[in-house]
């Protein structure tokens, strides 16, 4: 493996290496594609057990401030930020005048502010956008000192509630600051995976300890190749391959992440689009597909219907080792977006048959909590 | 005792008369990580040296397989088709990719022997 000296290093990565990972490059970070075991072993092992995923390459920011913040951060995100509770964490999106989606991303209210979770490949930019936005009137910190570690899959309560006891009574898309070893770890009950699990924010000295006893009680280090699998199963969206600048939440058939609250007064960063496209809908919207036989179908694929007529392209496409076949999502024009419209996929110059069907093709196991 | 030879693009090839069995190595499929689908020839096709005669897909990308003889395809491997996990498992045994009826013998001159192969496939992956 050869990588750019400039590529950044996360704080496991010494763990990575000693668990035969092999690396990319990603967003500028050499990051575990998987492991020994390979692929469809390491997804398997997730849905069933539990599994470990460095994401630390994520943006981690933090804004501190009160009700003056709640109040501008309004007026950025589609969200009712006033009647959101403290802990709890909603999906969003941080998106210019047009809609279009510079990030997806996940905001939770804290004490001390909001902690929002951002991709990699995005989050310098969100930084600068949110600063400008936010007018340098509020403290904002986009953590390098700390790791973020996914547990994923049905096991993962039991085995984290062993190490950091209480997470079991965490409901989905809350979190807390637990103490851990005489310093503060926050932990959210989320995931990208389709499964029950966790995200652990953990400062970096301390993640490669953390993480080790995680694989001592049971769990394992799951690459960024299941990390895909997974989640296109889950029918969940990838920033720079579902979302980009050109495409709107709406377009994404994501509006139920849009708070009804916002959508009658707007006041938002893109809220006339987003309004005007949930009154007189869009030209095109993602939906999910599935090839017939064992054919993938990558991102980038055209999408035909049956009289040759392009409709649309695909905008992720692999193998779904749950589903035991391939699965896909794209883009296709409204007209052809209903359930078990049948639609051609041209792959190598030839055209292959293919449904439109439901999201997700693997039904999740989200767990509401003990509360 | 048949001679298995090697191509560049990490097919080999193994001869018993002039029919050629070919398969993709065990290097190869290191290299692309869990295999979940594969295209092959259609039998009594002809297939010219260096041409595309099938596709390999993994978790991660898609592959062409190339010849690397030409001849007629005179039998192809339905049990990778249906299983393609199977070339993981047996790459350079039991889950060859089909057999031919070779036009020249001669286009084997250019291709290496295992000692070979292990050299040039070692180089090309540091």
């Amino acid at each position: 493996m050869r990588v750019n000296m400039e590529t950044k290093k996360t704080s496991l990565n010494n763990l990575h290496q000693r668990n035969q990972a092999k690396f990319v490059e990603f967003a500028g970070y050499e990051m575990p594609i998987q492991y020994s075991k390979g692929i469809i072993e390491e997804h398997k092992f997730t849905r069933k057990h539990s599994g470990i995923f460095d994401v630390s390459h994520m943006g981690q920011l933090f804004i501190y401030g009160g009700e003056n913040l709640t109040i501008e951060l309004e007026k950025i995100f589609p969200l009712d930020l006033k009647n959101l509770k403290q802990n709890s964490s909603k999906y969003s999106f941080l998106m210019n005048e047009e809609a279009g989606i510079y990030d997806d991303l996940i905001i939770t209210k804290i004490e001390e502010g909001y902690l929002i979770i951002l991709n990699a490949a995005c989050k310098e930019n969100d930084f600068q956008i949110l600063s400008k936005l936010l007018g340098g009137n509020f403290k904002m910190t986009l953590e390098n000192e700390r790791a973020l570690v996914a547990l994923q899959g049905p096991r993962s309560v039991e085995i984290l509630n062993s190490v950091l006891n209480g997470v079991e009574k965490l409901n989905f898309m809350t979190g807390k600051w637990i103490d851990f070893k005489n310093q503060r770890l926050f932990v959210t009950r989320s995931g990208y995976t389709g499964e029950d699990g966790f995200e652990i924010s953990i400062l970096n000295n301390f993640a490669e300890e953390f993480t080790q006893k995680l694989i001592d009680k049971g769990a394992q280090l799951i690459g960024l190749g299941a990390r895909d699998t997974l989640r296109l199963e889950a029918g969940l969206c990838l920033y720079g391959h579902e979302l980009d600048i050109n495409k709107t939440p709406v377009e994404a058939n994501l509006k139920w992440a849009i708070s009804k609250e916002r959508l009658s007064n707007g006041g938002f960063v893109g809220s006339e689009k987003i309004i005007n496209q949930i009154q007189s809908g869009t030209s095109q919207i993602r939906v999910g597909i599935k090839p017939e036989g064992r054919l993938i179908a990558r991102e980038k694929t055209k999408i035909f219907e049956e009289t040759d007529k392009q409709i649309g392209e695909i905008t992720s496409g692999t193998f779904g080792p749950s589903i035991n076949g391939p699965i896909a999502m794209g883009y296709v024009d409204k007209e052809f977006s209903k359930i078990d419209t049948k639609i051609l996929l041209e792959v190598r110059g030839k055209k292959y048959p293919a449904n439109i069907c439901e999201l997700p093709f693997y039904k999740k196991n989200y767990v509401k909590g003990a509360n | 005792m048949s001679e298995v030879k090697f191509s560049k693009e990490h097919e080999w090839i193994s001869l018993e008369g002039d029919v050629a069995t070919i398969g993709i190595t065990k290097h190869a499929t290191e290299m692309l990580g869990d295999i979940v689908f594969a295209e092959l020839p259609e039998k009594g096709s002809n297939v010219e040296k260096d041409g595309t005669a099938g596709v390999v897909e993994s978790t991660k990308a898609a592959s062409d397989v190339y010849t690397p003889v030409s001849g007629e395809v005179m039998d192809t491997n339905q049990a990778i088709v249906d299983d393609p996990s199977k070339i993981n498992e047996d790459p350079e045994g039991s889950a060859w990719f089909f057999k031919l009826k070779i036009k020249d013998n001669s286009e084997l001159d250019s291709l290496m022997n295992r000692e070979e192969y292990e050299k040039f496939s070692k180089e090309s992956s540091s």
